[in-house]
């Protein structure tokens, strides 16, 4: 990629004790694109952003923060971050944490501004404590963005957000991503990311597992998932033509193919006995679970 | 610019601070409210030592600790627990500001309680203190808020919320009992007595009755040097608290 890098990991590995959080890692967050981080819990999302936002220092490799070390608090001026868990000072008021947060950077966001945009204006007034859950978020989103970042970190934002919310939020992603704020985004929800990125990075046990766009990543996938009772041996079955993973469970064989007549064809005509056949679509869970089951321990 | 952060975020920590009762309340009432009983309702002497004097001093060193070691200690904890500690290590801000706000805090209070102690005790009661000694007790009990802070932070970077309110607890009460804040120290058996160089607020106990001239011949240097010892100890092993937990 030609377009400079505003943060990356280059062969970042990360050990807590004996636990290896990430592995020799490498990603790269470029200008203007929206960039979901996607992985289950515990599979190196968090550590990944911690060491872009230099809570974290790296065991192995480099971490590279607009071009410098994040683990300077000056490297980050250009940086929002929002966290999946952090409640502010209950009795303070929703504009006083905005202001409170703005005083860190050089060319801040008006207050007005950042409360307008993250729909706090009416809020504005009252205390942190007095606010609903989804409210709290806003007010946690607003002190990400009210630095006027380069680049937004989000860490998991629509967990426990109701569908009406969640798709409010999105808006408000796509309105900053229209003004040119480069924004990382980790969710376990695969709609979210399918729905706002540009790119999206799989993450698995600490590796990254694939890295493209949302169609990309679908297609590494693309095609049915066959089962059947077969009086085959489970072999046979591994041995057709265009027949991808296969595995047996409670006497069902069962797998996945960009061609599903081809192997059904081979399938039928070796097995007379074959019973209970089902065929179904694969969905971007599917894609997932693909991608995040066959990661190397 | 740095020095505005710094300004802003002492600003919201008062007011944080201030908004919430349960704080706020306590820590005026208690010094102030034993100290008008002991000494305003009792008046009189000990042998040598003037009472509204001396509690003056004691109850002074008793009332600045207090915040200090609860807003650092708990504050510490239960912002760490909240999350609100690492929203604060990925902002610019820098992490100097944080620990100047809960200083200043701590200073804004322990000014608060010790004008409220000596209003009390030279309207109301019978002190017995120039100018320049109430100022240089002041100076003394603001000053040696530091150590208490520091203690406050080993605390709060070692335990969580909760456990921080129960530590901080048992902690501060007995030390006062037993550096002598609350009552002078002969009324406790000997060994009691010698045991409260171990307290630090004992030593700061001493340098304020020596510098209201109730007790004599107080080594100054000694128990500030012990105190910065102290300090020092504290603020190390909070540090490795603090590192590992990152």
């Amino acid at each position: 990629m030609a377009s400079q890098a505003l943060a990356a990991l280059r062969g970042v590995t990360k050990r807590y004790g004996a636990i290896t959080a990430v592995t020799r890692i490498d990603l790269e967050i470029r200008g203007g694109e929206l960039l979901s981080l996607l992985g289950v819990n515990g599979a190196g999302k968090t550590t990944a952003l911690s060491l872009l936002t230099g809570q974290l220092k790296a065991d192995e490799g480099s971490v590279e923060l607009f071009g410098g070390d994040p683990t300077l608090p000056s490297q980050r001026k250009r940086l929002g971050v929002m966290l999946q868990e952090a409640e502010l000072p209950e009795k303070l008021k929703v504009r006083e944490l905005v202001h409170q947060q703005a005083q860190y950077f050089d060319a801040p966001l008006a207050v007005d501004e950042t409360l307008a945009i993250s729909g706090l204006t009416e809020l504005a007034t009252r205390r942190f404590d007095q606010l609903s859950g989804g409210q709290k978020r806003r007010v946690q989103f607003a002190i990400a963005l009210v630095g006027n970042p380069k680049l937004l970190l989000i860490d998991e934002p629509t967990t426990g957000l109701d569908v009406g919310a969640r798709r409010q939020f999105w808006q408000v992603i796509r309105e900053l991503k229209a003004r040119g704020v480069s924004i990382v985004l980790t969710t376990h929800y695969l709609e979210e990311a399918d729905a706002l990125a540009d790119r999206i990075v799989v993450i698995g046990k600490g590796r990254v597992l694939a890295d493209g766009t949302p169609a990309a990543i679908k297609a590494r996938v693309q095609g049915r998932r066959v089962g059947a009772r077969t009086t085959l041996p489970i072999e046979s079955v591994r041995a057709f033509a265009h027949a991808g993973e296969v595995t047996l469970s409670e006497g069902r064989v069962t797998l996945r193919s960009p061609r599903v007549e081809d192997v059904l064809r081979q399938w039928l005509a070796a097995d007379p006995h074959l019973s209970d056949l089902t065929v179904e679509a694969l969905s971007l869970e599917d894609a997932f679970l693909s991608l995040t089951q066959g990661a190397a321990p | 610019m740095s020095l505005r952060i710094h300004f802003w975020e002492s600003y919201y920590e008062l007011l944080k601070t201030l908004r919430q009762p349960a704080f706020v309340i306590p820590s005026l009432a208690f010094p102030v409210v034993f100290y008008a009983l002991f000494a305003i309702l009792l008046p009189g002497n000990w042998g040598g030592y003037q009472k509204a004097t001396y509690l003056l001093a004691t109850y002074g060193v008793f009332g600045v600790i207090g915040p200090a070691l609860f807003g650092f200690g708990v504050g510490l904890a239960m912002e760490q627990q909240q999350g609100l500690l690492r929203l604060k290590r990925v902002s610019p801000m820098p992490i100097s500001a944080y620990f100047f706000a809960k200083i200043v805090m701590s200073l804004v209070f322990a000014l608060i309680i010790y004008s409220l102690l000596s209003f009390v005790g030279i309207v109301f009661g019978d002190v017995d203190i120039r100018l320049a000694e109430w100022l240089h007790l002041c100076a003394v009990l603001l000053i040696g808020v530091l150590p208490f802070c520091a203690l406050g932070l080993w605390i709060g970077s070692m335990v969580g919320g909760q456990a921080a309110v129960a530590i901080v607890n048992l902690v501060y009460l007995p030390m006062a009992v037993l550096s002598g804040l609350w009552m002078p120290l002969f009324v406790f058996p000997e060994f009691m007595q010698k045991l409260a160089v171990v307290w630090p607020a004992w030593h700061l106990a001493q340098m304020s009755l020596g510098v209201v001239g109730q007790v004599q011949n107080v080594p100054m240097m000694m128990h500030t040097l012990v105190l910065l010892l102290m300090s020092a100890l504290f603020l190390v092993l909070a540090t490795l608290n603090l590192r590992r937990g990152s």
